[in-house]
Parts: structure tokens; sequence; C-alpha cells
């Protein structure tokens, strides 16, 4: 009892030591010294640079990003929401020079519809047949009670 | 056996998928130009060499390459040979976007290695990179007559790029060779 409450204790510990080391790292930490007057625009600069692609590095968004270009985008970014663009000008305006690539979350398109629906006809799917091998396994169990289901049951 | 076959024709069709995924990822890691086919865009520009600006409308009427390139950029220095036998062969004249440059490097650069270009715009800021969705240097443009863009080679320009994507591309004028 005591013990086990020890080991509970031992992963609230390393679950907050993971917490401070990565709120300690870059990742976490913006790369971006400039902050907007408005609090609210800078809310949502803040949410479309973490959206958008760094084109150089590919798999970081332009606010990890210390290369040059993503410092350029954010400045657009900053700059097309001052000239009171919506977000979705702002992702209208980057993806008509880069393409969908700069979007991390990919549009629906008939392009990408399949990668939107896949997850979830796959998961129908699954659950259609787990419920099938289910139904199937109860008849069989009602209808020959002999059936041996369990090798011990059979040798013996 | 019939209860087999709905698994199999399941994995066969997932093999089928990524197979098609695998033999595609290569070209993946080259990025479309969201351009092509569309107006290239607009820009005025200061000259790296010379007095003025340079503005692309100036080219109406006639096919034009754009090279963007830096000297901070180590694929640049590759191409540049190549660069410099495009611009002997004269067929189309090539503009250089020096982007992100210092422009007394740019200059040396020139000085050293020698000019390919007939004229060469400054971009410091990325201001017109970022309107032609430029990634990484070195990058090349092919824009027609109508000043719309045709093709966008990234990375180091040779001499099989040169032939099979820009001058395949070009329109066949009578009496020229090809």
């Amino acid at each position: 009892m005591i013990r086990s409450s020890f080991q509970g204790l031992g992963i609230v510990r390393a679950a907050l030591l993971a917490l401070a080391l990565w709120a300690s790292s870059p990742a976490a930490q913006a790369i971006d010294p400039v902050e907007l007057q408005d609090p609210a625009l800078q809310e949502r600069y803040r949410a479309l640079t973490h959206e958008l692609r760094c084109m150089q590095c590919q798999n970081q968004s332009i606010a990890d990003s210390p290369v040059g270009l993503a410092g350029d985008l954010r400045r657009e970014v900053r700059e097309l929401l001052l000239a009171g663009k919506t977000d979705a000008e702002v992702r209208e305006h980057l993806s008509a020079r880069y393409g969908d690539f700069i979007l991390f979350r990919p549009r629906f398109t008939a392009a990408t519809a399949w990668l939107w629906i896949t997850p979830a006809a796959l998961l129908l799917l699954g659950i259609v047949i787990a419920a099938r091998i289910i139904r199937r396994r109860a008849t069989l169990a009602d209808s020959d009670p002999t059936e041996p289901d369990d090798r011990g049951d059979a040798r013996a | 056996m019939n209860r087999f076959l709905l698994p199999a024709g399941l994995f066969a069709l997932l093999v089928a998928v990524l197979f098609i995924g695998i033999q595609r990822a290569p070209q993946k890691t080259v990025i479309p130009s969201a351009l092509v086919g569309k107006p290239a865009p607009a820009f005025q520009a200061q000259r790296l060499i010379g007095e003025g600006r340079f503005d692309p409308a100036s080219l109406r009427g006639q096919w034009w390459v754009m090279n963007v390139w830096g000297t901070w950029c180590p694929e640049c220095r590759h191409e540049h040979e190549m660069l410099l036998e495009i611009a002997r062969s004269e067929v189309l004249p090539l503009v250089g976007l020096n982007w992100k440059d210092d422009d007394q490097a740019a200059r040396a650069w020139l000085d050293e290695l020698g000019d390919p270009y007939d004229v060469v715009a400054v971009d410091r800021d990325s201001r017109i990179a970022i309107d032609w969705g430029v990634y990484g240097a070195p990058e090349t443009f092919l824009i027609d007559d109508r000043g719309t863009v045709v093709h966008r080679h990234v990375g180091a320009m040779t001499r099989e790029v040169w032939a099979r994507d820009f001058l395949a591309r070009l329109p066949k004028k009578p009496g020229v060779g090809g």
C-alpha cells in the first residue's frame, strides 16, 4: 500500500519534471521576440504562426523556427493582421504563394478528402467486423455447447 | 476460406496504397510551385549593379529566366558554371534575384566567378521571394512572353535540367533548329 502510493508519487514527480523540462525547451519558448500591441491580435498571430509550415525546415512551424525565411514569413503574417486581414485571408495569401503545403492543417478539398474520411471509415469498418465476429461467437456458443473453445477442456 | 477473402483483400489494398506512397515519396521533397500557370508576381527592385530600379514588366513579350541566389548558398556556387554556360548560349535573358544577401559580397562573388546575369535585382528582406513562393536557393523560374510562370526548378541548375525543363518548353521557332 505504502509502496504503491510512493510509486504514484514517483510518476507525478516524473511528469512534473518532464513538464518543467518541456517548458524550458526552445519548443515552448517563442523564438519571436515581437509582440503585437493588441492582445487579441497577438493571440491570432500566435495561433496562425503555429499552423504555418516553415518551408525550409518543413517539420517546424514558422513560430518555432529560427531560420531567416521563417522570420520573414512571421513579419508577413504580422503585417497582414495589422492591415486588418482575417485569418482565412492570411492563410489564403500564403497558400497562393507557397501552395497548400504551407498549411499544417490540410484543407478539405477533392484531393485531401480521403485524408479526412479514411480514418473514420476504417474505424467504422473495424466496428462492423468486430461486431460480426462477436455475434458469430455468441451464436456458436449457444448452438453448440460441446464445441471445445478451450484446449485444456478438449483434452480432458 | 471465404472469411479470409475480405481481410486479405484489405491487406492487398493497404499494400498497394503504401507502395504507391513510397514510390512517389522522393518527388515530395520538391514542393510544386503554386505559381505555375499564374502571372509572375510584379515587383520593382533595386539593381545590384548600375543605377535605377528593375521591373520585370520591361521583359514583356519575351521569354525569360529568373534565378534566385545568394552568396550564403553553397548550391548556388555549384550551379554557377552552368549559369555562365546558359548566359553564353544567349537563348534567354537571365535575371538574378539576389536574396537575403549583402550587396558587397554579392558584387564580389560576380567579380570572382563571372556574371551570368543580364540584370540582378536585390531582395534583402524576402519581400519579392515570398511573393514568388521561394523557400530556398537556388530556385530558377521560367516565364513566358505573356508574363506567366511556366516552370520552377528547385536546386542547382544542371545541363540536363536546362534541356529537359527549360529549353524543351520554349516555343519552336521556325528556321531555328529544333
